[in-house]
């Protein structure tokens, strides 16, 4: 991939010179138009692009918001309201950001959810994943203090309950937590000033993460993209060329994904909210429940699920580092959970606690709901620490295909069609 | 059968909260909120503007004796989508109003007649105004009051997923309407051993069953309609009028967006099977 030669040739006398100067043309030929994909990428693989989609959304929807939204504590609910009102196409762009969020969040858990599964993440694909795990943090740090600008009464106490848990570091150094939740705030408490900083963070961040995605791309494009049957490419008719082979499938899936966003924006716009965020922020009244958005659930309920409140933020925080550390606990030196009998029975246990942790973190805090919780944290954690470092020893994987075209055609298959795809400008 | 005995089980558990002693009444627990058929539900939903008329008399003559609704001007009850008055008799009706502006050349405040840009008057100058009145409560304002409140679940935690896709499925968004009406409609003489607050009345759909707002309609006390108003007053009529009009004022761009909405679904969808089809014909020569 990293030796991948682009065959890019200039078609006229412009492109030729700009080639001899500046050869983004025959970068981008490279990288996306002939660069070799795996010919057994099943529409999982479709989601990265999704997410660049998704990404571009947020970002071009978000800069027309900035410039009707008013970033203070006494204007911000009106001019969102505002915007749903009196902007021309305000509604439309609106539920397109606010529903995008939750698209943008739910695609990237089925990313990362595949990751796990087809084992993205094991060598060489490491920084790979690593950058995917800081692009997620800096997606919810995002999330998070977008959803604090439309200063409704669950942005008012969400980012209230949220930014209180740095004081439990007080039981750390006494004071330090205080001085960083005052440091966050820029003053006694969530106000005005708090809103106009998350305001310029938001506004920041998305081009924080859009250099991520593209070191993300990079990474990927130096080692080359995983399939279902964890094998490397080793021979030309392994792959096809991205263009338009893989860009075809892409278009195809992100339409269909495109479809379930209309769905929501023009059908169900607030499903996915709470209807206390239509009440305008009011310090002096707490809502009866403050329930995160839902993609930052599971880990709002593993935060509850610890007696200390110190002990919840490190666990919160842990679910999330110990990502990185993926790579590294998986000792199996089969990548992908298709050839892994055992541990794909965990796989499921953790797709299903994840769920769970989602359901409970949407409940109160108390008697049955709190014992789930603590149940499943425990398995969240348990299957990175203990299942991922011993059944990789202990398992005997089922015998893997001799090659990715065997794995697709069957052990005959090198016929005709492999050769197709290893010469496709000769068809 | 599964859905019989799930009502049943809710109705028997509503029962039992209505009958039951005071402290689970003391309680704020939510309570089973019944769903209404509405014009405006689902994909095709659309307001219907005789509706949205009869709920602004309602408005006009009862709700906004106490509440405001800042976010909705005169010139919005002349738009399409919403009640749709003629422009010259909303023009008549805004000057009617005194309104304060100014200052004026002399750093005077003045009145002049309301104008069509004006929002629909507030009955109190600012929430300490109100709050006096009202013996400390705060009515709140009403343009947003059918999307901040919703209906909570309430059946078995196993079929929670399947009631959320439901209701994605069938794109419903009227849970505040629900409430709503449930609201206006469930003020009930207390149970025997309830000791209501000072100023508290009982409805059987307000979370702790206790509100500080008066009936603000009743079985014998509604108002009576016009002839040619498309529908004859009685209290659930009226609820369920000034309900639509209060999910309007709520959304005003309701039937654009839906109407919009199903445009784009078939562009997507048709581009989506072409799309397939180009795939499956590509992938033809590799696979």
């Amino acid at each position: 991939m990293a030796n991948h030669e682009s065959t890019y040739v200039p078609s006229s006398r412009f492109a030729k010179w700009m080639d001899e100067r500046l050869p983004i043309a025959r970068m981008m030929h490279g990288q996306f138009v002939d660069f070799p994909t795996p010919r057994n990428l099943n529409y999982l693989w479709t989601f990265g692009g999704i997410l660049s989609f998704c990404l571009v959304v947020q970002i071009v929807t978000g800069v027309v918001l900035a410039m009707h939204f008013a970033p203070s504590a006494n204007d911000a609910f009106d001019s969102v309201e505002h915007i749903r009102r009196d902007v021309n196409y305000g509604w439309l762009i609106r539920n397109i950001h606010a529903v995008g969020a939750s698209m943008f969040f739910f695609a990237v858990y089925i990313h990362m959810f595949r990751g796990l599964y087809y084992g993205s993440y094991k060598a060489p694909r490491e920084i790979l994943w690593i950058i995917g795990v800081i692009i997620f943090l800096v997606m919810m740090a995002t999330g998070f203090m977008g959803y604090t600008l439309v200063w409704g009464q669950m942005s008012f106490w969400g980012v209230t309950v949220i930014t209180n848990l740095f004081s439990s570091l007080d039981g750390v150094i006494a004071g330090l937590g205080t001085k960083i939740v005052q440091w966050l705030w820029g003053g006694y408490s969530v106000s005005g000033v708090t809103l106009n900083r998350f305001y310029a963070l938001h506004y920041l961040l998305p081009f924080v993460i859009a250099g991520l995605v593209a070191l993300h791309i990079w990474s990927l494009h130096v080692v080359g993209q995983n399939n279902p049957t964890g094998l490397d490419i080793k021979a030309k008719a392994d792959s096809v060329p991205m263009a338009p082979f893989a860009v075809m499938k892409d278009l195809f899936a992100l339409s269909l994904f495109v479809l379930l966003f209309a769905w929501l924006v023009f059908y169900a716009p607030d499903w996915l909210g709470h209807a206390d965020n239509y009440v305008e922020a009011n310090p002096l009244a707490t809502p009866a429940h403050i329930v995160p958005e839902w993609y930052f659930l599971p880990f709002y309920a593993i935060l509850r699920a610890i007696p200390s409140k110190l002990g919840g933020v490190i666990a919160m925080f842990a679910a999330i580092a110990i990502l990185v550390f993926v790579p590294w606990l998986d000792t199996s030196r089969v990548r992908s959970t298709k050839y892994r009998p055992i541990y794909r029975w965990f796989f499921w246990l953790f797709v299903i606690s994840c769920l769970a942790l989602g359901y409970l973190g949407a409940k109160p805090a108390e008697g049955v709901y709190v014992m789930w919780a603590r149940v499943f944290t425990l398995y969240y954690f348990a299957h990175f620490l203990l299942v991922m470092p011993i059944v990789g020893i202990i398992e005997t994987p089922r015998q893997l295909p001799r090659s990715i075209t065997e794995a697709v055609l069957g052990p005959g298959g090198g016929g005709a069609k492999a050769a197709a795809a290893a010469a496709p400008e000769k068809r | 059968m599964i859905t019989r005995t799930i009502r049943t089980a809710l109705q028997a558990l509503v029962l039992a909260a209505v009958v039951a002693p005071t402290p689970l009444l003391a309680a704020s627990e939510a309570v089973h909120i019944d769903r209404q058929k509405w014009s405006f539900a689902g994909v095709t939903g659309t307001f219907d503007k005789a509706q949205l008329q009869r709920g602004y008399q309602i408005y006009k003559e009862v709700c906004a004796v106490c509440h405001a609704m800042k976010r909705i001007s005169f010139r919005n009850l002349a738009q399409a989508g919403g009640p749709a008055f003629p422009e010259e008799s909303v023009k008549a009706l805004a000057a009617s109003f005194k309104v304060e502006d100014g200052p004026d050349d002399n750093g005077k405040m003045f009145q002049r007649p309301g104008k069509l840009a004006d929002p629909l008057p507030s009955p109190f100058k600012n929430e300490k105004e109100a709050r006096s009145i009202h013996n400390g409560a705060y009515p709140p304002d009403l343009s947003l009051i059918a999307r901040a409140r919703n209906v909570e679940y309430l059946g078995p935690w196993y079929l929670h997923p399947f009631s959320m896709v439901r209701d994605v499925v069938n794109g419903y968004q009227e849970g505040g309407a629900d409430y709503l009406y449930a609201l206006l409609t469930g003020y009930r003489n207390p149970p025997g051993n309830l000791k209501l607050a000072d100023g508290m009345n009982f409805n059987a759909a307000f979370p702790g069953y206790q509100i500080a707002m008066v009936p603000p309609l009743a079985k014998d006390n509604f108002i009576k309609y016009q002839a040619d108003a498309g529908a004859t007053g009685s209290l659930e009529q009226n609820a369920r009028d000034v309900t639509a009009f209060l999910s309007w004022a709520a959304d005003p761009k309701h039937d654009e967006r839906k109407r919009m909405g199903w445009k784009v679904l078939l562009y997507l969808l048709v581009t989506s099977v072409l799309l397939y089809f180009a795939k499956k014909r590509l992938w033809a020569k590799v696979h």
